[in-house]
């Protein structure tokens, strides 16, 4: 077991894992934070994508360890309580999910992305998102989405 | 009535933001992986890694000394505690384990499992297992599984056949008494034109992005088992866990919490439901098993593969005379819940939307050493329209007619509905010259027509490609589903006026929480926000049988809306006796409930129903309460259609393919809300074109599935598609009250043929006039080099 100390949605955790412990089971099992997913054993689907230190990660590619002494920001930690993020908006507004699964994973790259790019083309959205899978929502509408929340991010996501 | 209060506007129709969405954008919904249950275990697989062989030994000595591990179990040890699994479908079948016991029939195929504190530990003692195996010849070749050589996968199937040689079509009585072909024969016969191809409508890997997952857990002190499951159907679940348990259905209660996708995948009961039942049972633990990917794509069932030879018979003018349509499908090494019948309704499609006066289809089920198939997204119904209309296409291009007006001249016509095929299947309603004429001025046909032609003169390889579709949605009478094909919804009016109904249909992305909530808010004239919608409990939800084949809105619909019906008409009573007037006067406006012509006695919504939990006094003959359910079994399926259009390009130097335009009309009846159908349709249309250009499950001669994870199967990315084009068309169905026919499946009909069509379109000058799927570009770069295309 080692000892590590990670900042998750702006609060200390500390904990003693197993060094094979992957972040997102971290997360999942150690933090309950569920809104993180695992969609795949490959780091193909992007269902488990997190910001560590700002920087989007897909966390089964991570063990816990290596994230020791960095800042995670999970879905569930994006916004304020009680109020949603622009990405997440625009997720609503455009009708950006079906089954919700990859949602969070592909919101989480999508924050990411806008920080990159706060007006991205349609193609550098599709781009930008390349490396998250949805089986629902032949992406349109995540384009689109990704779009609204572009239009109405002002500092939020940036 | 109050003339301050915001009028309530009119729901049905209206493109109304999902209800499901805060919770899941925020990663608060419930999956069952996100589920912990106090003493909950880890269970977890050993699964075969050869794909037809015996066992000849199991050594869990290891497994079973590890700290932590607290049972490990053989496909004998199971045996002793569940019976080989049952099917839904009325073919002989030979014995399933849910784990092997002695023969394994593919890879994947469970062996041994482990049951551990922890999921990590789980996985390592069950690798820890060691398995030694006398192989055996595998086969994976449907044609060559039919001559019984080189292996006989189950004993009493000598030639490998699950279902041999069914006929039906025109000529063939019901009872397959007798088989008449003098029609066939004669159409073909008179035929000026005949087009034959073999076509190969490939297997594919469902991939709902969340993969399975179960947590069963008994309770001996109650004696009662909850099963949470990843599943498109509870309710079947239930039934299944019961009968397999030796319980009663009310010792029952299946859970499906938020269901990542499932496009017919999780319809089938599996192995691992019964398994984690069975051992929560036997060792009174709450037991959990979540698939891994890897799992998934040899563990879940897969869809379509099937072989069509298919025989088009024509005059020179384009008037189809005569279809014959020999399917081959290869169902893998076992029967599942519904896999035999999936292929039956490529048959019941064989008419698409032509007016065909003879048709014969006969079908084989073949089984190899492969993971089983069951429904995938349109099951059945997509291969059907991929034979029918590359068929149609090929016919076109021989008799050098427009695509459309092959199409135009064969349709069944407006006044033809009902419509009586060759097939037994009675379309409900249809206008498909419409929907054609739709498409065509939505993709500017002609317009398309020349900017390709342009193109070409540039020296590109642009083609076009159209495909119409009918598929039989709605299912269904209970004559066309072995569970029943109602639908079941119960509405109750809180004592606050708050609305809370139940859907048998469970969701997994679908939106009835928000569809059904329109319905009924505008049903009582309330806010869409006082109506709740639950589903996907049986502890909460009475009966119901499930959410596929595009049913939900459909027959769940209906039975909410006829459920409705039932305790407006109650509330009206009570509100008649509250106002003193007349039943037939009372009218539900804008949250209040008054009296024709009388604005005054208004009162407002909430009182009426606090009347009827208090009701002082009791109006004569009246219960007190609000609540009612109604079983709605539709007397047909409905049969929505549509026209995808596609355009595009194959690149000269490397034979990729690149899709530039997809154009869909979609007539699915009545919409309630059109913002979550455009969602359906998308989604079906990535996996139509998914299959036609990037998906493919392949197997190796010795059975291992090559494309066995997101590296190597092509699951469709965002940058695979252009911005697809939509509008509809509106036939409303005479089938229920609603006149809606379901939309979840459609995509993936015209999409597929279309774009096949399309590629063959561009390289036509070639003188292609078939190509199997997937378009590999290598396929598609030998093609333009064989015929000196390429420019080097």
């Amino acid at each position: 077991m080692v000892p590590i100390a990670i900042t998750v949605n702006g609060k200390l955790r500390k904990a003693h894992v197993e060094p094979r412990t992957l972040l997102v089971h971290f997360l999942r099992e150690h933090l309950n934070l569920t809104g993180t997913h695992v969609g795949c054993d490959t780091s193909q689907c992007g269902a488990c994508t997190v910001l560590v230190d700002g920087r989007s990660a897909k966390s089964c590619t991570l063990f816990a360890v290596q994230a020791d002494g960095s800042e995670v920001t999970t879905v569930e930690g994006l916004a304020p309580e009680g109020q949603l993020h622009p990405v997440q908006q625009g997720f609503w507004e455009e009708h950006g999910l079906q089954c919700g699964y990859c949602t969070p994973g592909m919101i989480m790259s999508a924050v990411n992305l806008l920080k990159d790019n706060p007006a991205p083309s349609e193609s550098q959205i599709r781009e930008g998102i390349a490396g998250n899978l949805c089986r629902c929502t032949g992406y349109q509408h995540i384009v689109t989405a990704i779009q609204h929340a572009a239009r109405h991010s002002g500092k939020a996501a940036r | 009535m109050s003339t301050s209060a915001p009028v309530l506007p009119k729901l049905i129709g209206e493109r109304v933001k999902r209800r499901e969405d805060p919770r899941l954008i925020r990663g608060l919904g419930t999956y069952v992986d996100d589920l912990k249950v106090t003493g909950m275990r880890h269970l977890a697989f050993k699964r075969c890694d050869i794909a037809h062989g015996t066992i000849t030994s199991i050594d869990t000595s290891a497994a079973a000394k590890m700290t932590g591990v607290e049972a490990v179990y053989t496909g004998a040890d199971i045996a002793k505690i569940l019976a080989p699994m049952p099917i839904g479908t009325p073919f002989p079948s030979p014995p399933h384990h849910a784990v092997a016991v002695d023969v394994v029939r593919y890879a994947g195929e469970p062996v041994a499992l482990v049951v551990a504190s922890d999921r990590y530990l789980a996985r390592d003692a069950a690798d820890a297992i060691v398995v030694t195996y006398d192989p055996l010849p595998a086969v994976v070749d449907p044609e060559a599984a039919m001559t019984g050589q080189p292996t006989v996968i189950h004993k009493d199937f000598p030639h490998n056949l699950a279902v041999a040689l069914v006929p039906s079509g025109t000529g063939v009585a019901p009872d397959y008494s007798s088989i008449d072909n003098s029609a066939v024969d004669k159409a073909f016969a008179d035929a000026e034109v005949v087009i034959s191809q073999r076509m190969v409508n490939h297997r594919l890997v469902p991939n709902a992005m969340e993969p399975r997952g179960v947590l069963a857990h008994w309770e001996p002190g109650k004696d009662t088992m909850t099963i949470w499951s990843s599943t498109q159907n509870p309710h079947i679940l239930k039934t299944m866990i019961a009968a397999m348990n030796g319980l009663g259905q009310h010792q029952v209660r299946a859970i499906a919490p938020e269901v990542g996708g499932g496009f017919g995948a999780k319809i089938n009961i599996y192995a691992e439901e019964y398994v984690c039942s069975v051992v929560s049972k036997q060792l009174g633990l709450p037991i959990k098993w979540v698939e891994d990917r890897s799992e998934a794509f040899v563990a879940t069932t897969h869809g379509r593969d099937i072989i069509g030879y298919i025989d088009l018979a024509a005059r020179k003018d384009g008037k189809v005379l005569g279809l014959k349509m020999r399917l081959i499908a290869d169902i893998g090494a076992y029967n599942m819940l519904l896999t035999a019948a999936i292929p039956t309704l490529t048959m019941l499609m064989a008419n698409g939307t032509y007016d065909i006066p003879a048709i014969r289809t006969t079908l084989t089920e073949v089984f190899t050493n492969k993971t089983p198939t069951d429904a995938y997204r349109g099951a059945g119904r997509p291969e059907a329209t991929y034979f029918v209309e590359r068929a149609m296409d090929m016919l076109a291009r021989e008799l050098k007619m427009d695509p459309a007006e092959v199409r135009r001249k064969n349709f069944i016509k407006p006044n033809q509905f009902p419509y009586q095929t060759q097939m037994g299947a009675v379309y409900d309603s249809g206008d498909y010259e419409k929907a054609l004429d739709a498409a065509l001025t939505a993709s500017n046909w002609k317009g398309l027509v020349a900017e390709r032609d342009q193109a070409r003169a540039e020296g590109r390889l642009v083609g076009l490609g159209l495909a119409f579709y009918v598929e039989v949605c709605g299912l269904g009478p209970s004559s066309s589903l072995p569970t029943g094909g109602w639908e079941h919804g119960q509405v109750t009016i809180e004592r606050d006026g708050r609305i809370t109904a139940t859907t048998g249909a469970s969701p997994h992305g679908q939106g009835n929480e928000t569809t059904f909530a329109q319905m009924l808010a505008d049903q009582f004239s309330v806010p869409f926000e006082h109506v709740t919608i639950l589903h996907g409990d049986t502890g909460i939800v009475k009966q119901g049988i499930g959410t596929f084949g595009s049913r939900s809105q459909a027959v769940a619909g209906t039975a909410l809306h006829l459920a409705g019906g039932k305790v407006r008409k109650k509330m009206a009573q009570f509100a008649a006796a509250m106002l003193e007037a007349s039943e037939d006067d009372i009218v539900f406006e804008n949250g209040m409930v008054g009296v024709k012509g009388a604005p005054a006695k208004a009162k407002p919504f909430a009182a009426i129903a606090a009347y009827a939990y208090v009701p002082v006094p009791l109006p004569p003959g009246m219960e007190p309460g609000l609540s009612d359910e109604a079983f709605f079994e539709p007397n047909n399926n409905t049969y929505p259609f549509g026209c995808h259009i596609s355009m595009l390009e194959i690149d000269r130097e490397t034979g990729e393919p690149k899709l530039l335009k997809l154009i869909a009309v979609d007539d699915a009846g009545h919409l309630i809300n059109p913002l979550i159908v455009e969602g359906q349709i998308h989604g079906g249309l990535a996996q139509g074109i998914g299959q036609a250009m990037i998906e493919e499950a392949v197997y190796n001669e010795d059975g291992q599935l090559l494309t066995g994870s997101f590296m190597d199967y092509a699951l469709p990315r965002a940058t695979d598609f252009p911005r697809f084009e939509l509008s509809a068309t509106v036939t409303p169905t005479p089938v229920n009250p609603l006149g809606a026919k379901g939309v979840g499946e459609a995509g993936t009909l015209g999409s597929t043929p279309c774009i096949v069509s399309a590629a063959v379109d561009a390289l036509s000058q070639f003188g292609v006039t078939h190509i199997d799927m997937m378009l590999r570009p290598e396929k598609l770069w030998r093609i333009i080099h064989n015929h000196g295309g390429g420019r080097s």
